[in-house]
């Protein structure tokens, strides 16, 4: 049936992307330890990606290694190994029986429902009038010209929602409990106390007493 | 011929519903959130297999958005782990049920 209407190698090539990525993504839900799911992780994208460059999406196949599997999951290692949480977080040991098993159960009815809907024939939509995708150029000129002329406002958009990340990551790695650090420095005490006196919006009076 | 799209969207549901099981099963924060990782891919994978059968760029260009989406999520996600692991060394998302340090 797939063999059927597909040419070999592409048949071929569909089976060993689907079997890379169904099982790195149980390797990240089975593996015991954090490390062992980031690796399985990278599996999973990998097939993803070559999946992407089957149905010529070939940029976007190489944004997900660089982004997915060369930064994603790189930040996921580094904060494996800075907290040190990389011992074996054991499946079995949590006890909670009833939330798995009606998770699992609940699992199951979502995927008969979803391949009900995907292999039937609701999944209709109006074909692009513009031409066959993979004749009109290359992947990379069709996925700009359509990213700068018809999707410029929501990509000014991210570059906004990245500043707030970028900001709110430096926000929330910051230290703050600095009081439990030690005694405060003597300088740190009055400046401490000017800008008390400067947020309750009273007359700034200097200290050396001029 | 290539593969038909009926298959992709198949392995993307199966992607998905371990990516959901793997959520609500595990309680390690980390691992947690490379299941929603999990999910994400599923989804890109339904967009760019919907741009292949109907000859829209606009799949692909939603992919690329939910790739910036996502490394913003993680960053922020990753920081806020950080912050509750510097809190209480350990912990799993039981711990972190109150949502108050």
């Amino acid at each position: 049936m797939l063999l059927a209407s597909a040419s070999i190698p592409d048949a071929l090539t569909f089976i060993v992307a689907a079997a890379i990525v169904i099982i790195g993504a149980l390797g990240v839900v089975l593996a015991t330890n954090p490390i062992h799911s980031a690796l399985m992780l990278v599996m999973t994208l990998f097939g993803v990606a070559v999946l992407f460059v089957e149905e010529d999406a070939q940029f976007l196949a190489a944004v997900q290694v660089i982004v997915y599997a060369g930064a994603i999951v790189v930040l996921f290692l580094f904060v494996i190994m800075l907290l040190g949480v990389d011992r074996p977080d054991a499946l079995a040991a949590d006890r909670h029986v009833v939330q798995r098993t009606a998770s699992i159960v609940l699992g199951a009815a979502v995927l008969v429902e979803v391949i009900l809907l995907g292999g039937g024939h609701w999944t209709t939509g109006a074909r692009s009038v513009s031409g066959s995708l993979t004749n009109s150029g290359s992947n990379v000129s069709i996925l700009g010209k359509a990213l700068f002329t018809t999707y410029l406002l929501p990509f000014e958009v991210t570059s906004a929602l990245l500043v707030v990340a970028v900001v709110a990551a430096v926000v929330l790695a910051r230290r703050t409990d600095q009081t439990s650090t030690g005694e405060p420095e003597v300088g740190e005490v009055e400046a401490t106390e000017l800008r008390a006196v400067r947020t309750e919006g009273a007359v700034i009076v200097s200290r050396d007493g001029e | 011929m290539t593969v038909n799209v009926s298959w992709y969207l198949t392995l993307a549901a199966i992607l998905f519903t371990i990516g959901a099981v793997g959520l609500l099963v595990r309680r390690n924060v980390l691992v947690m959130f490379m299941c929603v990782e999990l999910m994400l891919n599923a989804a890109n994978l339904t967009f760019v297999s919907f741009a292949r059968s109907l000859d829209d760029p606009a799949g692909q260009v939603a992919v690329f958005f939910v790739l910036v989406v996502a490394a913003a999520e993680v960053v922020v996600g990753l920081g806020i782990i950080v912050a509750i692991f510097r809190r209480r060394p350990g912990s799993t998302a039981d711990d972190a049920h109150v949502l108050k340090g």
